[in-house]
């Protein structure tokens, strides 16, 4: 902006305040969704911490596990649980806004591209379990 | 033609870390760091997950698992500190922090499951 | 329904006042008035100085965007009695400076909006001999939605990217450059690209998704952004695998 003259005045320039996203619910949603992401990496960590230690041997991954059941690694590890699951759960349904597929020259509605994800999400989180779980 | 942005390409890390983490990470930290410990559910011996892990495509598995998620952290983790703290001015510093942290733990990753045992 | 309803409004007097304040006015409360019939009440029979944009009072110009109670919203759409019993808040726009009472200065937008180049660019025009261009139904269904843009800036109030990030575009310039972009007509794509791909064009953004949630024409420019997004993805892929192909 030029300097103010008698025909251009001086307009005045609010600061954004550093809470900004505390102002309205969809921006702390918005906020608390981009820190999912923090969840993300706390479990790719732990899952290096985890592989770690299983190479270290049975009682060294013993001393793992006994370390993941510690109340403190659990309450994060909830919290964390939950903050993965907002992620894909919001990442599942802004994917239709990214991809305008076309069919036959007609926009295919949002919920088509979402469902699907949200079926294979069942069917992989089904099929890990399964091999970790039958013993 | 002009210089163009690389963006598309952390872009594209950041979207493939956000389909992995978000299809492949809920029920990963649900067994390993929620029902396991709880007690739940039975978890796989030491033996059984040892060699579960060791089969070359589990290693595969297990790599993209670590290292796409990071990069989408580290990208949308910049944009938080960008906007969240506004502390644009510092973008080297913060940059080096999201990309080589998430650099360095796909190294750590690549390090770790090489070999298993 | 009560009588009145109290406006608490936004004065700001360049070069008199160091920072806005607030000034309260008591609006009879009509069940068909508007925001903007309150604020022209004031103007005519209570405080002729009070200044702020506004023209068709229909929803179709898009002059008389302003925060009502901290959402942005056009005054001329938004009903008196939906606030009732008030106060009501009228201020100008978030994330623009402000240039008197409720009116901002949109000079950044428009600098914004003419690097997208919101026109059809041709390499070479069609002689006039041999007529229109043709479009089916369908080609124009690609790009209508973006078209209907009326240039209100209350995504840009919305968008808090726009208000912390001085390089980035801002929604509806850049709904307007996929607008042109999905146009059948047009064929300046990668000129666009050129501009918008740089620094933070449409990097900056985060996919917050309020810009749609506040668009009264229902716009969807977070949609488009992403789409640009992917666009710009697989141009940029295009260019890595061909340095020397395409345009």
């Amino acid at each position: 902006m030029p300097a103010p003259t008698e025909y251009l005045p001086k307009t005045f320039r609010p600061r954004v305040s550093t809470y900004w996203w505390l102002g309205r619910w969809p921006y702390l949603k918005f906020i608390l969704r981009e820190l999912s992401s923090v969840s993300v990496a706390w479990f790719v960590v732990m899952t290096l911490l985890q592989i770690r230690a299983l190479k270290g041997g049975p009682t060294s991954y013993a001393k793992f596990q006994e370390w993941l059941r510690h109340p403190v690694l659990m309450v994060i590890n909830v919290i964390a649980f939950f903050f993965v699951v907002f992620h894909a759960v919001t990442w599942f349904n802004l994917a239709p806004k990214a991809m305008a597929v076309r069919v036959r020259e007609k926009r295919v509605p949002g919920l088509l591209i979402a469902a699907p994800n949200y079926v294979v999400w069942l069917a992989v989180s089904a099929g890990v379990a399964w091999l970790l779980l039958r013993g | 033609m002009s210089k163009r942005s690389n963006e598309p390409f952390l872009w594209m890390l950041f979207s493939a870390g956000g389909v992995v983490a978000a299809m492949l990470i809920p029920i990963h930290l649900f067994l390993f760091g929620v029902a396991f410990p709880l007690g739940w559910l039975d978890g796989p011996s030491y033996a059984n997950l040892l060699a579960l892990v060791s089969h070359p495509l589990a290693r595969l598995y297990l790599f993209v698992l670590c290292a796409l998620p990071l990069f989408h952290w580290a990208h949308r983790f910049r944009y938080t500190l960008y906007d969240g703290l506004q502390i644009k001015h510092l973008n080297e510093l913060i940059n080096t922090f999201c990309y080589g942290g998430a650099i360095l733990g796909t190294v750590l990753a690549g390090w770790l499951l090489w070999r298993i045992p | 329904m009560a009588e009145r309803i109290t406006l608490e409004v936004t004065r700001y007097h360049p070069g008199r006042d160091q920072k806005p304040g607030s000034q309260t006015y008591e609006v009879p409360l009509r069940k068909d008035w508007v925001v903007l019939d309150a604020l022209n009440y004031v103007k005519d029979k209570v405080d002729g100085s009070l200044s702020f944009r506004w023209s068709c009072r229909m929803g179709i110009c898009g002059s008389c965007g302003m925060m009502v109670n901290g959402e942005p919203k056009l005054t001329c759409a938004t009903f008196l009695t939906d606030y009732a019993p008030g106060p009501v808040r009228v201020e100008p726009l978030t994330n623009f400076p402000i240039l008197r009472d409720l009116i901002i200065d949109m000079s950044d937008f428009l600098v914004k909006l003419a690097k997208s180049k919101p026109w059809l660019i041709r390499k070479e025009e069609k002689p006039l001999a041999e007529g229109e261009y043709l479009q089916t139904p369908d080609q124009l269904d690609t790009f209508k939605q973006f078209s209907m843009c009326i240039n209100c800036l209350l995504c840009y109030a919305a968008c808090p990217v726009y208000g912390l990030d001085p390089l980035f575009g801002g929604p509806a310039a850049i709904a307007l450059a996929q607008r042109y972009n999905a146009d059948s007509r047009d064929e300046g794509a990668s000129e666009r690209l050129d501009v918008l791909s740089q620094s933070d064009g449409i990097w900056g953004c985060t996919f917050v998704g309020e810009c749609t949630e506040v668009c009264p024409k229902h716009v969807d420019p977070a949609g488009a952004i992403q789409q640009y997004k992917l666009t710009a993805t697989m141009e940029w892929i295009k260019s890595l695998l061909m340095p020397r192909g395409g345009t």
